[in-house]
C-alpha cells in the first residue's frame, strides 16, 4: 500500500495529522536501528538553502547522503546567480525541480516553503521559511521525546525560557496537544507564550500551567525543554536578572523524576550550565543527531511509495 | 415600485446602498470596478435613515457576483447590494463572511513571500464570538506566512 506521505509537500507541521506524525517516527525508529544504505540509491535531492543555516543544513544533507541520495544545491543564496539576477522565487524552484526527486528549501521569508510546494513538480521539505514554521525541528523534537519517554501521550512538558519569539516552542506545543499533553508554560513575562497560541490549546481543552519559577516546575515534568533567552531582548541589567533564573544548573535536578530529559534545539549559549550535562538527564545531543533520522524518515516517506 | 434610491436610478446594473461615509472611494478601488468601463456613480456623505450619513455606489450595466458580495462583506458588512433590471430591485444580497479570500487585501506581514512573488494573496478567514465582549472578531490568516490578523488590520494595510 502507498504510504500516506508519498509525494507529499512537508510545509508545516499543521498539515500533518496525529497518524502522519506516529508514521514519521515509526520510520526514524526504524532507520536509526537498520540503517539503509541504497534507500534512495538514483535520486538527486536539492538542498537550496536561501539563508545560511549551517546545522539544518548538515542534518539534511547527512541525512540524504546516508540513504545513497546525490545532492545539488547551494548554501546561501547570496553567492549565487539567483540573487543577483533577481529571479522570483517561483522561477527557481520550477526550474529546480524539475532537475530533481524532492526540493529541501530555507528561506528568510515566511511563507516561502508554501509558495514553493504551489511551483515545484516535487515534493518540497521546509527547513525553516523566515520565522514561520520548521517542521522538521518539531519532528526531530517529536522523535526524541518518544524515543525517551517511549510515548507522546500524556505526558507533563516544561516549555523553558523565551516562549514569545521561539518558533520550535510554538510548534511542538501545538504537535503535542494531538497527544493529550499537559504544559507548563516557563518564562519571563516579556517572554510569555503569545495569547493567540495559548487561546487555540485552550480551545483543544489542553491544560497549561504559567510559572516563571524553574525550579519548582523540575519536580512535575517528563520533559524539560529549555530555550535561549536572547539578551538583544532586554537592557543589559534586566537581562542579568531575567536570564539567572532561567538557567538549568545540575544541582535544581536533585528532585526530578528519574526519567526525565532535558531537550534543547540548540546551540545553547549560557542557559544550560555544562555540569547539566554529566547527568542523567542531559538528552540534547542525542536530540540534534536523532534529527538525521527524522529527516531520513521524511525523505523515504516522500519518496518511496510503498515505504513503511 | 422598487424601493426608492437617493441619487438618479439606473436601468440595469447594481448599486451597493448604505456604505459607511468615506468608504465609497476605498470600495471602488478594492473591487477594481472602474476598470471595467462601466458608467459608475458614487455618492458621498448623504443622508441615511439608521446610520447618520452614507455612501452609495451604482454601476451601470454590471452585475455583482456572489463572490464580490462576499468580499464586501468584509469591509463594509452593514452595506446592502441591490440587483437592478429595468429600474426594479430584482435581487438583495444578503452579506456574509467568505470562507476563503483571494486578491483582494495584500498580507500585512512585510516579510510574507506573497508580497513579492507571481501569487494572489490568499486568507482562511474566521469568524469568533469574543468571550468578554460578545462581539464577532474576524480574523484573518494567511495561507502563505500562516500569520493571523484582525480584519480591521488587514482592510486597513
Ligand atoms: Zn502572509
Amino acid at each position: 500500500m502507498t504510504n500516506p506521505l508519498y509525494q507529499k509537500h512537508i510545509v508545516s507541521i499543521s498539515d500533518l495529522s496525529r497518524e502522519d506524525i506516529e508514521l514519521i517516527i515509526k520510520t526514524a525508529a526504524r532507520l536509526k536501528q537498520q540503517p539503509e544504505p541504497d534507500l534512495l540509491k538514483g535520486k538527486v535531492i536539492a538542498s537550496c538553502f536561501f539563508e545560511a543555516s549551517t546545522r539544518t543544513r548538515l542534518s539534511f544533507e547527512t541525512a540524504v547522503l546516508r540513504l545513497g541520495g546525490s545532492l545539488v544545491g547551494f548554501d546561501d543564496a547570496g553567492n549565487t546567480s539567483l540573487a543577483k539576477k533577481g529571479e522570483t522565487l517561483a522561477d527557481s524552484v520550477q526550474v529546480i525541480s524539475s532537475y530533481t526527486d524532492a526540493f529541501i528549501m530555507r528561506h528568510p521569508q515566511e511563507g516561502a516553503a508554501r509558495l514553493a510546494s504551489e511551483f515545484s513538480s516535487v515534493p518540497v521539505i521546509n527547513g525553516g521559511d523566515g520565522a514561520n514554521q520548521h517542521p522538521t525541528q518539531t519532528l526531530l523534537d517529536l522523535y526524541t521525546i518518544y524515543e525517551s519517554q517511549g510515548t507522546l501521550d500524556g505526558l507533563k512538558v516544561a516549555l523553558v525560557g523565551d516562549l514569545k519569539y521561539g518558533r520550535t516552542v510554538h510548534s511542538l506545543a501545538q504537535a503535542l496537544s494531538k497527544f493529550n499533553c499537559e504544559f507548563y508554560l516557563v518564562a519571563p513575562s516579556a517572554l510569555a507564550m503569545p495569547d493567540y497560541i495559548v487561546e487555540d490549546l485552550e480551545e483543544k481543552g489542553v491544560v497549561l500551567h504559567q510559572s516563571d519559577d524553574l525550579e519548582a516546575v523540575i519536580p512535575e515534568c517528563d520533559i524539560l525543554y529549555m530555550t535561549r533567552v536572547q539578551k538583544e531582548r532586554f537592557d543589559q541589567t534586566e537581562y542579568m536578572h531575567v536570564a539567572s533564573k532561567f538557567i538549568l544548573k545540575a544541582s535544581m535536578l536533585a528532585n526530578a523524576k528519574s526519567t526525565m530529559k532535558v531537550l534543547h534545539p540548540l546551540p545553547r549559549v549560557d542557559e544550560i550550565e555544562v555540569d547539566v550535562d554529566h547527568t542523567p538527564h542531559a538528552y540534547y545531543f542525542q536530540q540534534a543527531e536523532n534529527g538525521v533520522y527524522a529527516r531520513e524518515a521524511l525523505l523515504a516517506l516522500v519518496l518511496k511509495p510503498e515505504f513503511e | 415600485m422598487s424601493e426608492k434610491l437617493q441619487v438618479e436610478a439606473i436601468q440595469q446594473g447594481t448599486v451597493i446602498d448604505h456604505i459607511p461615509a468615506g468608504q465609497g472611494i476605498r470600495i471602488l478601488k478594492r473591487l477594481h470596478l472602474e476598470s471595467a468601463g462601466k458608467r459608475i456613480t458614487v455618492g458621498m456623505n448623504l443622508p441615511s435613515k439608521n446610520h447618520g450619513l452614507k455612501d452609495i455606489i451604482k454601476v451601470e450595466g454590471r452585475m455583482f457576483t456572489e463572490d464580490e458580495a462576499h468580499q464586501l462583506a468584509l469591509f463594509a458588512p452593514s452595506a446592502t447590494i441591490n440587483v437592478i433590471d429595468d429600474y426594479e430591485v430584482v435581487n438583495k444580497f444578503t452579506m456574509q463572511l467568505p470562507d476563503t479570500l483571494e486578491g483582494v487585501f495584500s498580507c500585512p506581514n512585510t516579510n510574507c513571500i506573497s508580497l513579492n512573488e507571481p501569487v494572489k494573496s490568499f486568507f482562511y478567514i474566521s469568524n469568533k464570538t469574543s468571550a468578554e465582549s460578545g462581539d464577532s472578531v474576524v480574523k484573518m490568516r494567511c495561507k502563505y506566512c500562516e500569520k493571523s490578523f484582525s480584519k480591521e488590520v488587514v482592510v486597513a494595510s
